[in-house]
Order: C-alpha cells, then structure tokens, then sequence
C-alpha cells in the first residue's frame, strides 16, 4: 500500500513553524539559572514533534539537527545540564536555522549545508562543553547485526508468558499468527500451569508453550515478534540446529559416532530479501515528497470555528429567506407587497450580516505579528548593551490578514528605532533619573472604525531643534520656516532624513521612516508622532478595519461613475466665482475659509470626453485630504454613498497611479476606485513633499 | 472492521496515522491530546489505540494508564509512538500497559504492519 506522504507537508510545516514560535517566546522568557521545568518541557515537546514529523516525512537533515537540540533541551528538563544563557542563545540560533531549512524545503530549495553545519557544531560543542559525556550519539552509524546468521533449519521456542501478560493488551495467539507468517509452524500449548476451576482467574495467562518453527529465519525476526514482551514472559530461543548439534552431541558421548553438521545453505539470504523489498518503497516516497512540495506554498488562514458556525447560521437564515421570496414571487398579488418589501429588507439584512461574517474570517489577532518583537528586542537589546523590557498589550486586537502580512516591516523598523535611538544607555537612563531598563510598549486597539497601533517607549524623545537643524543642513526645509514641534516631528519621515549622528547596522540607514509612512499609507493608513523631550515617544499607526472593504462617495464625471474613499473627503461644494483664482504656473486655486486649495480637474486628469459641464461654478468640488495636503476635486455630481467591495486592478489588469483598484455597482457596471494620495501627487505633484513636510 | 483511536497533539502525524489507517479500511477516530483522547474513549469503545508520547494536557502514558483502569480498556491493544528509542520510555509505557510502540520515524507500511499485528 503506497500512502503519497506529500499531502501531509503543507500541515506539517504549518505546526512546524507554529512550534518553532513556542520555542523561540518560550526560550526568551526562561529564567537563566533557575528555569522552570514545564517551560522547559513545552520547548522540548516542540522540538521532539519536529523531529518526529521530519523524520516521517523524510526530510532527514531537519530531524538530524533537532535531535541535538532536544538531547541539550533534554538535558535541561531533567536537570543534569545548567540552564545557562549561553544555551539558550544557542537555541534561539537553532530555532532560526530550523526555521530557514523548513523554509528552503517548503519552497523546494537547498538547505544551505554549511551555514546549517556552523550551528549544529555550535550545539555540539555546547553539549559537549559541559556535560561530556555520552553526548554525541546521534551520529552513531548503525551497525547491521549481520553476525548471528547461522544458517539453520529453524528454531525452538520455549514461551511462557507471566500471568499479567493478556493485560497488556498482548495477546500469544496473534503472536503465533505472525510466526506463523514467518515458517512452518508447530504449536504446542503446555498446560500444566492451569489451576483448578475454582483458582482459575480468567483475566490470566496460565499456558506456556512450546514451539518449533522450520525456515530459514533471522534469529532477529522472531525476537522482533516478542520484542513488546521482552520483559513479560520467559523465553528460550535456540536454534534447531544446535539442538541437533547438542543432542548429536550427547550422541556422540553415548555412541562414540560422528554426526556431521550438515554444510550450510547460502548465508542471511532472508535478510537481504527484506532489504530489496523495502529500498523502492523509499523511494518511492522520495520521488512524491518532491512533487508535491510545490504545493506547500500557497498561503492558508487557519480560522476559528465558531466563526465558521455564524457563517453556517447565516447561509441558512439566508436560504431561509430566499425560499421564502421564492415562493412568494411564483404567484404575487399586489396585496403581498408589504411583504415582499419586509423580505428583501431580510435579504438585505443577511447579506450585510452574512459579508460582515466572511471578512471576519479574514481577521487574525496582531499577536501574529507581535509575537516575533520579543525576540528581536532580546537581540538587539544584548547586541547594543541596553537593557530593555518590551510590553505588549491587545494582541488579541483583530485585523485583516492583509494588514498582518503589511505592517510587520513598519513595525519592526519602528521598534528598532526604538532600541536603537530611543532607549538610553544605562548609565545615561539612571543619570537623567530613570529606571535602569528602558521599557518599549507595544499596543493594539480598536477606535472608532479603525485600528490604532502604537510603539512607545520611555527613552530620550525626539529633539525638535535638532531635527529642525539637520532638515535645514539637508535642504529639506528653509530658514525662515517656523515649524511647530509636531511638524518638526514630521520630518523624520521625510525622504532621506535620519537623525542618528552615526549610522548603525540596527537602524539609521537614511531610508526608513519615509519608507514606513509610504508603507502605512498602502494599507490606507495613518501614521502620527508624539513626543516629549527626555521622556520618550509615541508612534501611533492608524488603519482601517479592513482593507477589503470601503465606505465610498460615488461620483460622476461625463459618463463615468467613480468612487472616492469616504475617509478622504473633507467636505463638498459649489463654489463661487468670485473664490476662483488663476495662479501663474499652478493652476487654479479656489479659495476656501481663507485658504487657497488646488483644483484637480477629473475629466482632464482621466480624459473624460463629454464632461456635463467645464465651468467650476456648474459642477461641484469635493475637497479631499491626503498627507496633509488638500484640494479640490471637479467634477460633474455626486450620486451617493455606499459601501463598496474593493477588488484589485492590479490582478485583473494593471497597477494605475491614481486608482486604488475597482468594484462592482448594483447595475453591474464597474467603477475605479480613487487612491486620493496617488491623484494628489499626480497633479499637484512635486508641491506635494515640501508641502507634507511644511 | 475495527474501530482505532489515533491519538497525537501533531496534526501532521495525526493526519498521517488516520489517513493511513482509514485508507486500510479502519475505522478511525482523531484525539489532539491524552485528555481528549480518554473523553473519547469513554464514550466509544475502540479496539485499539495508537498514541504518542510526548503531549501536553495528558501525555501518552498517563493516558494509557487511565485507560487500562478502565474496565471496557482492560485488555485492549495500545500502542505508543515515540521517538525515544531509549528503553526508560518503553519501560514507563510498559509499566502504564502498554501493549506496544512504534518507533518514529515510521512509514504508513511499518505502521499497517505494526497494527495488523495486534488487530484480530
């Protein structure tokens, strides 16, 4: 029976990983010196099922290098071995090279052998370094028993099983069978053990046995076949031939004859029959595991039930109320209106439910994302000498799958900031009268319709003068620019600013916080700084619930229906005459509460050939906001407000500055969906950075 | 045909044991860990039960033991899956009755053999 073990990979790698997580949060919360037992043994459960699952499924080089680690864990959770740091360091490393080797299989590349080599000598010496003993027997060659291979006709089993032995389960008959399979077998049952009716305990074993089994068979195969009750019986095995060598013995002292041996047939020929039969069956394995890794890589989401069951429930209310229209549409009378609109009002209200339910299934809690930043914290903490606590609160905060998969890198970027230019050095911290250890807080909550990320820690805060002069030094801004301490801040994110005096392998490479910002305005997304002087900052990420998923203006231009998202439109107008300005070289500016706003034609910006009207004051302008920079969008009317499902232009066609992506109306037709950023940049253009970062 | 608990807190071994076992034609019921497995094997009687070792909530021999206590389990065949080829486990298992092990890794075949052999 050939079982294709491929299909299991994908799940394997799944808890895998998941296990590699437990390792790494577990080994960063021991306590040097004095761990506590069951974290020990929840790390070396993970690793002990890695080395099972790999060596089952046949990627060796995996189960090779967990063993070590679980022979270290092991020595650890029986207390013969220290927990030192220097241990556990040398975990974590493994823990991450696990990780790359699991990834290289997944994704069906080498596993980079050296680098793999360099970690598992560094686990060897560690294990060897203080124990020393008996340590490296992983590597043991296994010694093929092939002596023992007398060629004889068969052998002689004396078995008596203990009494207790029917309570394990083992049963002598099932045993007989297997010998049975194996030669020719004669069975004779002793029972001179059996008590009198009255003492016969009938849970218990009172016969032995005496048996002979003719063949060519491996002293080996039949040992096997009692193996599980070594300890439970007293056995004799002797091979015919020496009973026929000890009888012909005692012959030959009783009549003085010689009784050759007769000559040996071909020697553990039944041994290497078993080998031939089991090389194709490898592999046969091997050649599946390849195939089918491929299939490893397309990305799942691992969904609780009970979200499942709403959805279950809401199918049938949904189906519930289809019939229910069904039926009533098959002979409508005038008179079943009122019931026909309280029906489509269920439809509406199951459908809306039924929606909100599916995009449910595409949250996760953050801790997905939050649960790698201690780790990192740990590194980077030892690397740079601080000492830092890291808090993490409302990781059980929802967001969007999309949204975890994006907001990793910002966060990690932020955080390394943090450490790196945020925290104090010790001494500096206990100087300026703060606690020893810095502390970085990492939080995730709900407000309103969004989702607020912050990462705050408690170190030096951002210096406004000195980020004013470094954006003077780089041109960014001018000198007789006043800049308020909040705008100041902003220009650490502008392209090519970074504060840091030198320039570290942590962070303060010169890109990075712009880069954050772009990333978080992607997700559709805010990102704000607060900061006091010598007290520390706070970064605040905010982003919409879910990205799937838009409240929208829908708008017309000629005949073309656009959406514009709800969350960037400030307010809508009909504008006087007497506000519209012409500026020389920038286009017209209308004039708003005192300020003068750019005016972004729709039909020139997307060629619309028969706009209704040209003339501003006939049309209305919407006035969008995006990055601090605000304009006014012309265009013909506004139809409506709606929420729509966003579906990728990018998949379907192709990426379009300006335009996020698209959706379907009621009427079937389609509409773009306006990206308000990409739109300003494209007509306002280069106004817009200086004016980001004004 | 014969009803098995396959019991392992690893879905992939799980997976592979039960999709094994059932592509023999078993009857098989999936336990996640020792505590599961004997909520289970109360209300079901099985003719055998395959289990690892190494789970949280309940281990493998703790749930052997459990189930030898009771009457319906007193001499059903139970298997463990270890990796620990080392004799203490065996004997720990043993002591806690258990009928047998399977030492990982194991192919699907070594496991049918394995459970031929205590499956009448």
């Amino acid at each position: 029976m050939s079982i294709d073990l491929a299909q299991f990979h994908q799940v394997f790698f799944e808890e895998s990983f998941e296990g590699l997580d437990v390792m790494e949060s577990g080994l960063l919360n021991m306590d040097v010196g004095s761990a506590d037992a069951e974290e020990i043994n929840t790390i070396f459960r993970a690793a002990h099922s890695i080395k099972g699952g790999s060596g089952t499924f046949g990627f060796m080089e995996v189960s090779d290098f967990t063993h070590v680690m679980e022979t270290l864990l092991d020595e650890m959770r029986d207390g013969s071995r220290q927990v030192s740091q220097k241990g556990v360091d040398v975990l974590l490393k493994s823990v991450d090279c696990l990780r790359e080797m699991l990834i290289a299989i997944q994704n069906e590349q080498e596993i980079d052998k050296e680098r793999v080599l360099t970690y598992k000598h560094e686990l060897d010496e560690e294990l060897i370094g203080e124990v020393g003993t008996e340590v490296v027997q992983h590597a043991d060659p296994v010694i093929p028993a092939d002596n023992k291979q007398d060629q004889n006709p068969g052998w002689h089993i004396v078995f008596s099983p203990h009494r207790h032995m029917l309570k394990l389960g083992n049963e002598p008959l099932r045993m007989f069978r297997e010998l049975d399979e194996l030669g020719e077998l004669v069975v004779l049952a002793d029972d001179q053990g059996l008590p009198g009716l009255d003492e016969l305990d009938p849970e218990e074993c009172h016969l032995s046995w005496d048996l002979k089994i003719k063949g060519e068979i491996a002293e080996d195969e039949i040992q096997e076949i009692f193996d599980w009750v070594e300890d439970d019986c007293d056995m004799a095995i002797q091979s015919l031939a020496d009973r026929e060598t000890s009888r012909a013995a005692v012959d030959e002292v009783e009549t003085q004859s010689n009784v050759g041996i007769s000559a040996p047939p071909e020697v553990g020929d039944g041994t290497s029959e078993v080998a031939e039969k089991e090389i194709p069956a490898n592999k046969v394995v091997e050649k599946k595991s390849k195939t089918t890794a491929t299939k490893g890589s397309s990305s799942s989401i691992r969904v609780d039930t009970s979200k499942i069951d709403t959805l279950i429930n809401m199918v049938g209310e949904l189906v519930i109320t289809q019939s229910m229209l069904s039926l009533m549409g098959e002979q409508f009378e005038l008179e079943k209106l009122d019931q026909l609109k309280m029906g489509l009002a269920q439809l509406e209200q199951h459908t809306r439910e039924l929606q909100e339910s599916v995009m449910n299934i595409r949250m996760l809690p953050i801790s997905f994302v939050f649960s790698r930043f201690p780790r990192l914290v740990h590194d980077l903490s030892s690397k740079l000498g601080k000492q830092i606590e890291l808090k993490l609160s409302g990781e059980q905060t929802e967001v969007d799958k999309s949204v975890v998969e994006l907001i990793s890198d910002p966060l990690v970027h932020l955080i390394r900031n943090s450490i790196d230019h945020g925290i104090e050095m010790p001494q500096q911290r206990v100087e300026s009268g703060k606690p020893e250890n810095g502390t970085i807080h990492l939080k995730a909550f709900h407000r309103g319709g969004s989702i607020f990320i912050e990462v705050s820690d408690d170190g030096k805060g951002l210096d406004a003068e000195k980020i004013k002069a470094i954006a003077l030094e780089r041109g960014l801004i001018t000198e007789n620019e006043k800049l308020s301490d909040l705008q100041a801040y902003e220009l650490i994110m502008a392209p090519g600013f970074s504060t840091a005096e030198s320039v570290t392998d942590v962070s303060g490479r010169g890109v990075g916080m712009d880069v954050v910002r772009k990333n978080i305005q992607a997700l559709g997304g805010n990102i704000e700084i607060r900061s006091e002087l010598g007290k520390g900052s706070t970064i605040s990420i905010s982003l919409p619930l879910t990205l799937a998923i838009l409240d929208g203006q829908t708008i017309s231009v000629g005949d073309e229906t656009y959406i514009v998202p709800l969350v960037s439109i400030i307010e809508s107008l009909n504008v006087v005459p007497e506000k519209i300005n012409c500026v020389l070289g920038k286009g017209e500016t209308f004039q708003l509460r005192g300020e003068y706003l750019p005016v972004i034609r729709m039909h020139q910006i997307f060629a619309i050939e028969k706009p209704i009207t040209t003339e501003l004051t006939e049309g209305i302008l919407v006035v969008v906001e995006a990055q601090g920079v605000r304009c006014g969008l012309f265009v013909d009317d506004l139809l409506g407000q709606q929420q729509v499902v966003v579906k990728s232009l990018e998949e379907h066609y192709r990426a379009i500055e300006g335009i996020s992506g698209a959706t379907i109306l009621g009427n079937g037709s389609v509409a773009l969906i306006l990206d308000i950023p990409g739109l300003l940049r494209l007509s306002v253009g280069a106004e817009m950075d200086s004016a980001a970062v004004a | 045909m014969a009803s098995i608990l396959a019991v392992d807190d690893s879905a992939s071994m799980r997976q592979m044991v039960s999709f094994t076992l059932k592509g023999a034609g078993y009857d098989v019921i999936e336990a996640v860990d020792g505590i599961d497995a004997l909520t289970k094997a109360k209300s079901n009687k099985f003719d055998l039960v395959v289990t690892d070792v190494n789970m949280p909530n309940k281990d493998g021999i703790a749930l052997i033991k459990d189930l030898r206590g009771l009457p319906t389990y007193k001499f059903t065949p139970m298997l463990m899956l270890t990796t620990e080829s080392s004799m203490d486990k065996k004997q720990q298992g043993k002591a806690a009755g258990a009928t047998g092990w399977i030492v990982k890794p194991f192919n699907p075949d070594q496991l049918l053999k394995t459970v031929k052999k205590v499956l009448d």
